[in-house]
């Protein structure tokens, strides 16, 4: 649950408190872990953390970004329905992510290119969280908690449930994890090796709206696609090995998060606004990076020995990939 | 090659076979079997029902009409005796997932669970690097799939449905996008792996030129009929024009590649009024 009284920064919320780092790394993080609230919102920002890297890795394979971003949205109605009814808006969130990733995953093939539906779904739950703002007569800082996150505020209750969710997550993702992989890679060849795709789908998707209800409470509604999507698109173009490409998503996530809440920890800027920066920061990184290991590449390998004319121009493609080795 | 000697039963048989979904019957009247080891080449206009047979075949679809036999026995989902290359379509070139990961999907990628046990996974190292050697392929068996060529992907896709040693290869629209002499290159080396590991071929194709030389029959859909033979049975002026219900001409060139002529009203290219035979619609 997060608590009502939300306050961006912590040099307001606990009162008397003047944090400054030092220059001994060790001391700083036992000075920050001293806070109950420090170690709670560590915990969670670390459990959701993992499953949004590694759910994420699949939303990008899969190239659902859009539909994760859209039910993160359509919970928002959720979360705010679920504060003026007095119920924790996560459980808001989590109840009406999984209803909508549900029904996603039910209609799969038939909402491809549908994106103005999605859109307007998208928009009109946006809307109707709205209303219930502002039918809301207690505090309005609510609805910022549920649109950029507030995982200071987490309590200790939320914090296991939180970690048990994400232990779920983890257990049935790795239960589904290679036939979601061929699924995602390549349907149709999957489909005719006997793997249920709908059926995975569905499941993903399911698991995808949970990643997204427990995210929501470190980035909030609006900047879940950095700790969602950020770290898998990264692991993409990084990584060879789907298990390498794994490690380096929930790593990422993991890394986003723990920095983000030292750096909120201590500055009067919110996590979210760290969360998102650094995920951008590390993207841009990451496509720096593999286009210059490209060039590098290119110069040392002109022409691929195996093939003719027709993959001349492929050749520059092919030569890219030769120094990006993880 | 026909297989009519083999005491094995047929690869795959089917009698008054019809197919169709929603009620609407796309063809009918099938009779025909694939022997072991056969190359068959299916041709036919876009939406004549050529992907729809290999569907029925991969058990994703059911007969309208007719039965449909598989190796002796009714089609089945996840057959392992099948190997699938579905039309080629474009990978994310951001993908950087090596090619021994796309091919090493063929071994268990259908499986529940991870991958735990050494001995599995080196079995698995061990099968995708012959597959990949076989389609020759192994100069790239590390690089990530997203930056290699089309023809690059599509040996990979083959040996990914190789990897298996399947009795029958099923092939979508393989010479789809490619240029001639990459479909000369695919269509012999579907060849010489058939050759080499025995496997019945089932392929579905726009152009018969580039298959020609080894084909042994062809099967050809159109105006809801099918046709099957050896090409020179079923390639002729009277047979598709029986077929299409319209005069259309078969004519053969000086290197014996034949073209059909006379299917302007249907041609999706009005500006070439000749076309290969099997490419039209």
């Amino acid at each position: 649950m997060i608590s009502t009284g939300m306050i961006t920064t912590l040099a307001a919320q606990v009162p008397g408190f003047t944090p400054g780092p030092g220059w001994n790394l060790i001391a700083d993080v036992q000075d920050m872990l001293s806070f109950a609230f420090m170690r709670n919102a560590f915990a969670a920002g670390t459990a959701s953390a993992i499953v949004a890297g590694l759910i994420g890795y699949f939303v990008v394979l899969r190239q659902s970004s859009f539909a994760a971003h859209a039910i993160s949205h359509i919970g928002f109605a959720g979360a705010a329905g679920a504060v003026l009814l007095g119920f924790s808006p996560v459980l808001g969130v989590a109840v009406l992510s999984l209803a909508a990733s549900g029904a996603m995953g039910v209609l799969g093939k038939r909402l491809r290119g549908r994106d103005v539906v999605i859109g307007l779904v998208m928009a009109a739950s946006l809307g109707l969280g709205y209303l219930f703002i502002s039918l809301y007569t207690g505090n309005a800082q609510n609805a910022y908690s549920i649109l950029f996150g507030q995982i200071f505020g987490i309590t200790t209750g939320a914090v296991l449930i939180t970690i048990g969710t994400s232990v779920l997550v983890l257990a049935v993702l790795t239960a589904i994890f290679r036939p979601l992989l061929f699924a995602s890679l390549d349907e149709e060849v999957a489909q005719a090796r006997g793997i249920r795709v709908g059926a995975i789908a569905i499941g993903f998707m399911l698991l995808m709206a949970l990643a997204v209800s427990e995210a929501v409470q470190v980035s909030g509604v609006l900047l879940i696609f950095a700790l969602l999507v950020a770290p898998g698109a990264i692991a993409e173009r990084v990584a060879r090995r789907p298990g390498a490409a794994l490690a380096i998503s929930g790593g990422l996530a993991v890394l986003i998060t723990w920095v983000s809440l030292a750096l909120a920890y201590y500055t009067p800027y919110p996590v979210s606004f760290y969360v998102t920066s650094l995920a951008f920061v590390g993207y841009l990184a990451a496509r720096g990076w593999t286009a210059w290991a490209g060039r590098a590449g290119q110069a040392r390998r002109l022409a691929p020995p195996w093939r003719g004319h027709r993959d001349a121009d492929a050749a520059v493609g092919a030569a890219e990939t030769v120094t990006v080795r993880t | 090659m026909t297989g009519t000697t083999q005491p094995v039963p047929p690869v795959i048989e089917a009698s008054g076979l019809a197919s169709g979904y929603g009620g609407k019957i796309v063809w009918s009247g099938a009779d025909f079997s694939v022997g072991a080891g056969e190359f068959l080449t299916v041709l036919g206009p876009n939406g004549a029902g050529k992907s729809t047979l290999l569907r029925m075949v991969l058990g994703l679809l059911a007969p309208a009409h007719g039965t449909l036999r598989v190796f002796g026995g009714p089609p089945e989902r996840g057959n392992p005796g099948i190997g699938y290359v579905p039309q080629r379509r474009a990978l994310d070139p951001d993908l950087s997932i090596s090619a021994e990961d796309i091919v090493g999907l063929g071994v268990d990628g259908h499986r529940w669970g991870v991958r735990l046990s050494p001995r599995a996974g080196r079995q698995r190292r061990e099968a995708v690097a012959e597959a990949l050697a076989a389609v020759g392929a192994d100069g790239y068996a590390r690089r990530a799939v997203g930056r290699l060529s089309g023809g690059e992907q599509q040996r990979l896709q083959l040996a990914q449905a190789l990897v298996t040693h399947p009795r029958l290869l099923l092939l979508d629209e393989p010479l789809a996008s490619l240029d001639l002499r990459s479909q000369q290159e695919v269509s012999q080396l579907v060849a010489d792996l058939r050759a080499e590991q025995g496997f019945a071929v089932v392929l579905v194709t726009h152009d018969v030129n580039p298959l020609l030389p080894v084909t042994d029959r062809v099967m050809y859909i159109a105006g809801g009929r099918v046709s099957i033979g050896t090409p020179d049975e079923v390639i002729t002026s009277e047979n598709l024009s029986r077929l299409y219900q319209a005069e259309v001409e078969v004519i053969t060139d000086s290197r014996g590649r034949v073209f059909v002529v006379g299917l302007e009203a249907e041609a999706a290219h009005p500006h070439s009024p000749v076309t290969p035979a099997g490419a039209q619609s």
